[in-house]
């Protein structure tokens, strides 16, 4: 590991300032995958700045909904009763994701900004422009079977692994960023942001801005929700694909729709084009895999990643199933 | 610039040493406390075998870096006991031969105390059907919140027969 300074941050504004004036500079929350690429080699920071310890714990009961602040512990976040009863989605996503002792450590901020599980940018004997930009992509051609099938680039087809993020995106959460000019909130549909020619870059933020806190909008939708990851194995394993659902109806039918995909990009897929194409008709599976075919007309695939699409299809009708039955 | 100092308590006895900040808490209790009960696996999260419980919760000491733990409180496996009574899941693990080669059985214990204090306080799991009902302690809810501790050995049945007699135990 290379040797790094260590620095406590006091307050969020201090953290904000520690981190603007120096590029070298990293933020260490939960560590549970910052650490991991210290060992490995994948980040290299000479500064941490250390905001486990600036408050933002708190999950606040708001008018419109629920403020969850940075460094809520995901286990605390899923247990809540308020998040389970109102948006069970999130509260599934993050039960589907890791184990118990990593969602003790992991915090609803890190988790946001952990950062792809593909294999070659882990391995820094590799190149990876993800990892050192104009190296080359060794994941194309290569072990393909985790990538991107939706909005990758000729540089990146590595996928965002939060299962938390893509719960966030279908039920419309504002994350909330302190940056050198105040505060500012960040939908969560267009916090990640897809490769292009800088994959480097995982999200909007620009370097020193800190998620202090998501906000979860109170909607009916979100209170049938729920959270279908599909995994080589029951538990343990990040998602090969997964779908977050929400949905009000008005008997059979459709009044409000979200859906958002998890393992096919490099942000979580909000499928807009299938919103549309069910809103306002009545549930069958035919509509709904029509719905999911018109959003995956873009999809682009390999020999490797070609069995996503059926499993997207496959999840996305489960998750619809469980929420007409009105399970979580 | 001096290296930091750290205070922990960790199975009951107070520490206060200095630390490069690079030291992960793991490498903190086995190679300068002599606390060699959390076990060193895969070293990257993956395993398990370095559970402990930190202010009380599970918690991995090899994704930590020890700076950041500053007075917190660890108790490990061997600081479970109370005098010459075994905890009651060691007591399990005893009598079901939850072990073989008794590596990753340091980290199977703690986990198993935390599984069952997240179940004493209503957490859901990832196979609980019904959020907002109370969880029961079934074998599939104790496979699924045991899964981040793995055996290579697989002596997954008789750690599972002990967690379910210790959850047995508690009611």
């Amino acid at each position: 590991m290379r040797p790094f300074e260590y620095q406590r941050a006091d307050d969020p504004a201090h953290a904000v300032a520690l981190l603007d004036g120096d590029p070298d500079a990293a933020y260490l929350a939960g560590g549970t995958n910052l650490v991991d690429h210290l060992k490995l080699g994948v980040a290299t920071p000479g500064r941490l700045v250390d905001v486990r310890h600036l408050g933002l714990d708190e999950v606040e009961e708001t008018d419109d909904g629920l403020r969850v602040g940075a460094n809520v512990r995901n286990s605390t976040l899923a247990a809540h009763p308020l998040v389970r009863e109102r948006w069970p989605a999130v509260a599934r996503a993050l039960l589907a994701g890791a184990s118990g002792q990593l969602r003790h450590q992991a915090t609803t901020g890190g988790n946001l900004l952990q950062r792809t599980r593909c294999v070659y940018f882990q391995d820094v004997t590799t190149p990876c422009h993800k990892r050192e930009p104009g190296s080359g992509c060794s994941a194309i051609g290569g072990y393909e079977r985790y990538d991107a099938v939706l909005g990758a680039s000729e540089s990146c087809v590595a996928v965002h692994p939060s299962d938390l993020a893509v719960a966030l995106a279908c039920v419309d959460a504002q994350v909330v960023v302190l940056g050198r000019d105040g505060e500012r909130r960040v939908p969560a549909t267009e916090l990640h942001r897809l490769p292009g020619d800088h994959p480097e870059r995982d999200t909007v933020l620009e370097h020193g801005e800190l998620i202090t806190a998501v906000e979860l909008p109170a909607t009916q939708a979100a209170r049938r929700s729920t959270y279908v990851k599909v995994r080589d194995r029951a538990s343990y394993a990040f998602a090969l694909v997964s779908v977050a659902a929400a949905v009000e109806l008005d008997g059979d039918t459709v009044r409000d729709v979200r859906l958002a995909w998890g393992g096919v990009a490099h942000k979580p897929w909000r499928a807009g084009r299938a919103e549309a194409a069910l809103t306002a008709r009545r549930l069958s599976d035919d509509g709904i895999s029509a719905a999911v075919d018109l959003e995956l007309v873009a999809a682009r695939t390999t020999e490797q990643t070609a069995y996503k699409l059926p499993m997207v299809r496959g999840a996305t009708l489960t998750a619809l199933h469980r929420l007409q039955e009105g399970l979580q | 610039m001096p290296d930091p100092r750290v205070q922990l308590t960790v199975d009951g006895v107070t520490h206060d040493v200095e630390v490069d900040p690079r030291t992960t808490l793991l490498d903190l209790l086995r190679e300068r406390l002599d606390v060699t009960a959390p076990k060193k696996g895969c070293d990257h999260g993956q395993c398990g075998s370095c559970t402990v419980l930190l202010d009380g919760r599970r918690h991995l000491t090899c994704l930590a870096l020890a700076v950041s733990y500053d007075g917190a409180e660890v108790v490990t496996a061997a600081g479970l006991d109370e005098g010459d009574e075994l905890h009651p899941v060691q007591q399990a693990f005893l009598e079901h031969d939850g072990y073989q080669c008794g590596y990753c059985t340091p980290g199977q214990v703690c986990s198993a105390v935390g599984v069952l204090r997240e179940l004493a306080d209503g957490h859901p799991s990832h196979v609980t059907a019904d959020l907002q009902q109370e969880t029961e302690a079934s074998d599939d809810e104790l496979r699924e919140r045991m899964s981040g501790n793995l055996c290579r050995c697989g002596a997954y049945v008789g750690i599972l027969a002990a967690v379910r007699q210790a959850a047995g135990a508690q009611r």
